[in-house]
């Protein structure tokens, strides 16, 4: 049965971060509009840098998200070091990767347990899985405490970190405490299964639209930060070539910037990561992904980002247990190197939980900033998201779904792509 | 308001809140969720009407509003007036929301066109300079920090769900500094705003030696002036002293002293 007449029109979509607004007319059995606007207001972030000394990229910019600050704030860091010419210390990469790792791990499950499961189980929020589903919040939030204390262990605080400076840290880790969060990732690895038996439970909306996914490039490993740029299409680029990488533009409808590569529209993201990289999972992590459909072949089903990020959880953390292990297997060494301000140009790529981040900074013979830009991964999705919008509602129209229907695919859509809409505006 | 709690046996009314943002990270929400060990018992403190970013559903009818961030658009003005007609209590959740935030350091330029320029190149789009709350509408209540300690956070929403009176430390967070036996930042060389900048957040950062940035905005009784000499004493340059005051727009009155102009672009 074809769908004849719809009109949705959601303003400030809910469980996402930032303002969204969704609208799809349907008419005579047409789609008249189908449209994903972004009105969140700007905050000016490139130029509130400009003429500010180094030291204040990480610490700003780290504000640009409250979800992903750390990671952010470690993209600020490798755009000056990169400048510089700092090569961080073994011990200084392992700890900011741990401190990443329970990042990805922190915003993954707030994604899919608070603002992702709840349509999933036919629910407004997790509030009432608090009655209905006990066990399952309980999990949920076992594992975001794991990640969030270690986050307080070696990054000083989970939300805009106070140990993380150009150079190094300013603070080490208490090696005990890091012995026994080794143990709490170990223990949680039977909360991230029970995880992957709820999914399994899940419907995931067979859709999908053809897009090239962009990612950093695993050189037999699954890469978080820093390296080669790589998309689907077969794009390869150098870290300090993102531009050509992202084309940023702009459009009225928007007031975050879009981006796009080979196609009109390009993705980011743990799913991006998993179709590029799917080869650098480790075993266990790649048998999760395979039970699920994912494997060496691009999938195209935006949906599935959802399934790609407890991939994902599972992948970091049996990567920071042996993180720990590296950590715990030598003495400390020092926790900062000096560094000495140069003139010139850094960038740096660095995967967090939405996709890829891309930091360049000019800094000046005595470290001040006289250029900035920033491209967040929710920015070089919005395009794609406004595609696959478009694509969904003649989905709908095909499968004659009900007006309720289509604006909860609608919406689960948007919502698949965990999209950090202030992020994408800064 | 719903009667379901007890406090020393007495019902407590559980009042409906809201938690709004403007332009902001969204952090300090997000900060609520982050006290994963409480967070039901917090939950069940209050009735939350509205929460953009964790529910679905939306009610309208809230005594209590916890606005995050600050204002940038006209529009956002509206929307805060709205939500001060609606509710009883309106909390400034943050720094934005106390004094700009981060997003008021682009006021310190002299052009805003230049501002949009840097970000936008040609294309149209519409700021203004970032106000706290306070410039529109009347605050009852400020929740200081960037972001906002979530710790304290419950002690003042217990105390508003209690009718108790919600007091702020008088003193610097260099007290909570001393009283914690941390090294002084200023002997590892290090700038920090600790001797002038209100207490309240146990010396969060100085307790994992970064130097204190002034998030929560100057103490009742602090000796700026002093300051200034401290940090000479410490051959620590003006500039860093400024890059942290002005960071947050806590210190605004005094920057504008000791600034004397807006940057030129």
């Amino acid at each position: 049965m074809m769908k004849i007449s719809c009109d949705i029109d959601i303003k400030h979509l809910t469980r996402v971060e930032g303002h969204g607004n969704i609208r799809i007319v349907i008419a005579d059995g047409r789609v008249r509009e189908a449209r994903w606007e972004v009105v969140e207001t700007p905050r000016f972030f490139e130029a509130i840098l400009v003429g500010k000394h180094f030291e204040n990229a990480p610490y700003i910019c780290g504000r640009i998200c409250g979800i992903c600050s750390i990671g952010h704030t470690l993209a600020s860091i490798r755009a000056v070091e990169n400048t510089f010419g700092i090569i961080p210390t073994e011990q200084t990469r392992r700890l900011r990767l741990l401190l990443k790792h329970m990042e990805t791990l922190q915003s993954h499950i707030l994604h899919i347990y608070f603002l992702a499961a709840p349509d999933y189980l036919g629910v407004g929020s997790v509030l009432p899985l608090t009655q209905s589903h006990p066990a399952v919040v309980q999990q949920a939030l076992r594992l975001k405490l794991l990640a969030n204390d270690i986050c307080d262990e070696v990054g000083g605080r989970r939300l805009h970190p106070t140990r993380t400076v150009v150079g190094g840290f300013t603070m080490l880790p208490d090696r005990y405490r890091l012995g026994q969060f080794r143990q709490r990732l170990q223990a949680s690895l039977a909360d991230l299964d029970a995880s992957v038996e709820l999914f399994a439970t899940f419907t995931i909306p067979d859709f999908q639209r053809q897009t090239e996914f962009v990612s950093l490039k695993g050189e037999g490993d699954y890469p978080f930060i820093g390296g080669n740029l790589i998309s689907s299409d077969g794009v390869v680029k150098e870290e300090r070539e993102y531009a050509a990488m992202t084309n940023e533009y702009m459009a009225d409808f928007s007031t975050s910037k879009l981006s796009r590569l080979s196609r009109k529209s390009m993705a980011v993201g743990a799913l991006a990561r998993i179709n590029n990289n799917f080869a650098g999972l480790l075993p266990q992590a790649k048998a999760i992904a395979e039970g699920f459909g994912l494997g060496p072949v691009v999938v195209h089903n935006p949906f599935m980002n959802v399934v790609a990020q407890l991939v994902e959880c599972v992948q970091v953390v049996l990567e920071s247990m042996q993180l720990i292990d590296e950590l715990l297997a030598e003495p400390w060494q020092e926790v900062r190197q000096t560094v000495e301000p140069r003139k010139g140009i850094g960038v740096a790529a660095v995967e967090v939980p939405r996709g890829i981040l891309y930091h360049c900074l000019h800094l000046d013979g005595a470290g001040r900033i006289v250029k900035a830009d920033c491209v967040i991964p929710t920015s070089q999705n919005h395009a794609n998201i406004l595609h696959d919008i478009e694509a969904l509602a003649l989905f709908c129209v095909d499968q004659g779904k009900t007006d309720k229907e289509i604006e909860l695919l609608a919406e689960m859509l948007v919502r698949a792509y965990d999209p950090c809409i202030s992020c994408s505006v800064h | 308001m719903t009667m379901t709690k007890t406090f020393l046996g007495v019902p407590v009314a559980r009042p409906k809140v809201a938690f709004l943002e403007l332009s902001s990270c969204e952090g300090c929400q997000l900060q609520l969720l982050n006290n994963e060990a409480t967070l039901l018992d917090f939950l069940s403190l209050v009735e939350i009407v509205r929460f953009r970013e964790g529910m679905k559903e939306a009610g309208d009818e809230y005594e209590i509003a916890f606005v995050e961030g600050s204002i940038t658009r006209a529009d956002e003005e509206e929307r805060l007036k709205r939500i001060r007609r609606q509710a009883r209590v309106v909390v400034a959740l943050g720094s934005c929301a106390c004094f700009g935030g981060v997003n008021q350091l682009k006021n310190r330029f002299n052009d805003l066109e230049w501002v949009k320029r840097e970000v936008y190149g040609s294309h149209p789009i519409d700021s203004q300079e970032a106000k706290p709350l306070s410039a529109v509408i009347e605050v009852d209540l400020e929740i200081f920090g960037c972001p906002i300690k979530k710790e304290e956070v419950e002690r003042i929403v217990t105390a508003l769900v209690l009718g108790q009176e919600v007091r702020h430390p008088q003193y610097p967070v260099c007290m909570e500094c001393k009283a914690r036996e941390n090294i002084c930042l200023f002997e590892l060389g290090e700038p920090c705003l600790g001797p002038v900048t209100r207490a309240g957040c146990d010396a969060w950062c100085p307790a994992n030696r970064m130097g204190c940035w002034g998030c929560r905005g100057p103490a009742p009784e602090a000796n700026l002036a002093r300051l200034e000499i401290i940090m000479a004493e410490r051959g620590i340059s003006r500039q860093r002293m400024i890059d942290r005051l002005e960071c947050f727009g806590g210190f605004a009155g005094f920057v504008a002293e000791v600034k004397g102009k807006k940057e030129e672009r």
